[in-house]
């Protein structure tokens, strides 16, 4: 069980997706869980062994880290990127669905079950106002845990057992804090391009409609 | 998901490449993505860990490294060459809507091979060439931007044995000793050289693309 299990299910995805949703899988693919693998994994990798207090006091270090990391931030960016991919499920389930009708009843009940009308375009529209949703919960989350996006050298720490205001040493900061407005600049590019594919299909289907009832009126 | 998952959606794009840009692809994933997966992490492990300051403070050691190294070699390396690939995935998506126009067409007409659809090599030529050139010209941008980064970040290209660092809470001027400075310095030449050939190779394919279609028109005059 690993990143390749959420790759293949994007993959599933793909198919069923509009041209602006193939472009949304090519980014979160390649910019935010290529990039969380093969680069930020490692700067995190040792966060808590690299952390370091003007302190002897046995204790001191890990009751500080754990004051200002209650969760890490690579453990953010995990969650974010499954919580992110997962709403595309809801997609595949309802097509799924709709094959097996198919299958059910013996006969052709849709044009092609993959094609987004009717209820799937309800089930898509939800899928991506979920995806924007669940995007600025956790860049609101990131942003109200750490005070900021950023991420300072030098932390003041007073918690028992610290005897005093001891300084913590935060490992690779700059390196960190480089990473971390990559997230957010691929979050913000992955909520453009849902709330452009939100407009584009409430708009296509308005048209369409509006088109319909013309029709139906002339005659 | 890793590097095998690039190499799966490039490869599909290698069968639409030009010859050069076959050669580029092999260069690409042998001597950058695999030397970087099998062996350049591995020399920049244990880089913090064996970063050594000459003193007691606590907390001078992840200043000064932090001074010096902003930015690690190795991730600068992974996101060049992901940035160096993604241009590559628009001349993908490209043959993807060109192939599913053309099997709409087919099916209007009531024609449908799919298999033969597939197989088909859609040749470089009208919008597509466009898509192809225009990748080949980020591609080219990224890889002069991360080299010149590369340059100015870390001033030139060779790694030093000994930084001298005075950022706070360091006492005073402290030695620090970077590890394995020369391997480090090899490795990162190495790259270099890579990134360079991949950029003449680039270069080469540009030329190529545009004499071909400059070749074209005269005879399409005649």
């Amino acid at each position: 069980m690993s990143w390749a299990f959420l790759r293949d299910l994007l993959s599933g995805v793909n198919k069923y997706s509009t041209g602006i949703g193939r472009i949304w899988v090519a980014v979160v693919f390649m910019f935010r869980l290529l990039v969380y693998v093969a680069a930020a994994e490692n700067i995190w990798k040792h966060e808590h062994d690299e952390f370091e207090c003007n302190i002897k006091q046995p204790g001191c270090e890990n009751v500080c880290f754990d004051h200002f990391f209650p969760v890490s931030h690579i453990r953010l960016w995990a969650l974010q990127l499954i919580m992110v991919s997962t709403p595309s499920l809801l997609v595949v389930f309802h097509v799924a669905y709709r094959e097996n009708r198919e299958k059910h009843h013996n006969q052709k009940l849709y044009k092609n079950p993959g094609k987004i009308d009717g209820g799937l375009l309800c089930t898509y529209l939800i899928s991506l106002i979920l995806k924007t949703g669940l995007e600025i919960v956790f860049l609101v989350l990131f942003y109200k845990l750490y005070n900021g996006f950023k991420i300072p050298r030098l932390v003041k720490c007073d918690i028992k057992p610290c005897p005093n205001t001891v300084d913590c040493y935060i490992s690779k900061p700059t390196e960190k804090m480089i990473f971390l407005y990559f997230l957010v600049g691929t979050s913000c590019l992955c909520i453009i391009l849902n709330l452009s594919e939100l407009s584009y299909l409430i708009f296509k289907y308005s048209i369409k409609c509006y088109l319909k009832r013309q029709k139906r009126n002339s005659k | 998901m890793d590097w095998g998952t690039l190499q799966e959606v490039l490869g599909g794009v290698n069968k639409h490449s030009t010859s050069i840009g076959k050669i580029w692809l092999t260069v690409l994933f042998i001597f950058r993505i695999m030397i970087l997966v099998v062996a350049a992490e591995r020399v920049w492990g244990d880089e913090q860990q064996d970063f050594v300051c000459n003193t007691l403070q606590p907390g001078c050691r992840n200043v000064c490294y932090d001074h010096f190294f902003p930015i690690s070699h190795i991730r600068l390396w992974a996101l060049q060459l992901i940035f160096v690939s993604t241009p590559a995935l628009l001349v993908a998506m490209h043959v993807a809507y060109t192939r599913h126009e053309r099997k709409r067409q087919l099916k209007n007409s009531d024609k449908i091979d799919i298999e033969q659809l597939k197989n088909e090599k859609i040749h470089i030529r009208g919008p597509l060439w466009w898509t192809y050139t225009s990748s080949i010209f980020f591609r080219l941008i990224f890889e002069a931007v991360f080299m010149y980064v590369f340059y100015y970040m870390y001033d030139g290209y060779q790694m030093p044995r000994l930084v001298k660092c005075d950022a706070w809470p360091c006492p005073n001027i402290v030695d620090c000793f970077v590890s394995r400075p020369t391997e480090k310095t090899t490795f990162t030449i190495f790259m270099l050289a890579v990134s360079g050939i991949c950029m003449v190779l680039n270069l080469a394919e540009l030329c190529y693309l545009v004499i071909k279609i400059c070749m074209k028109e005269p005879r399409k005059t005649t």
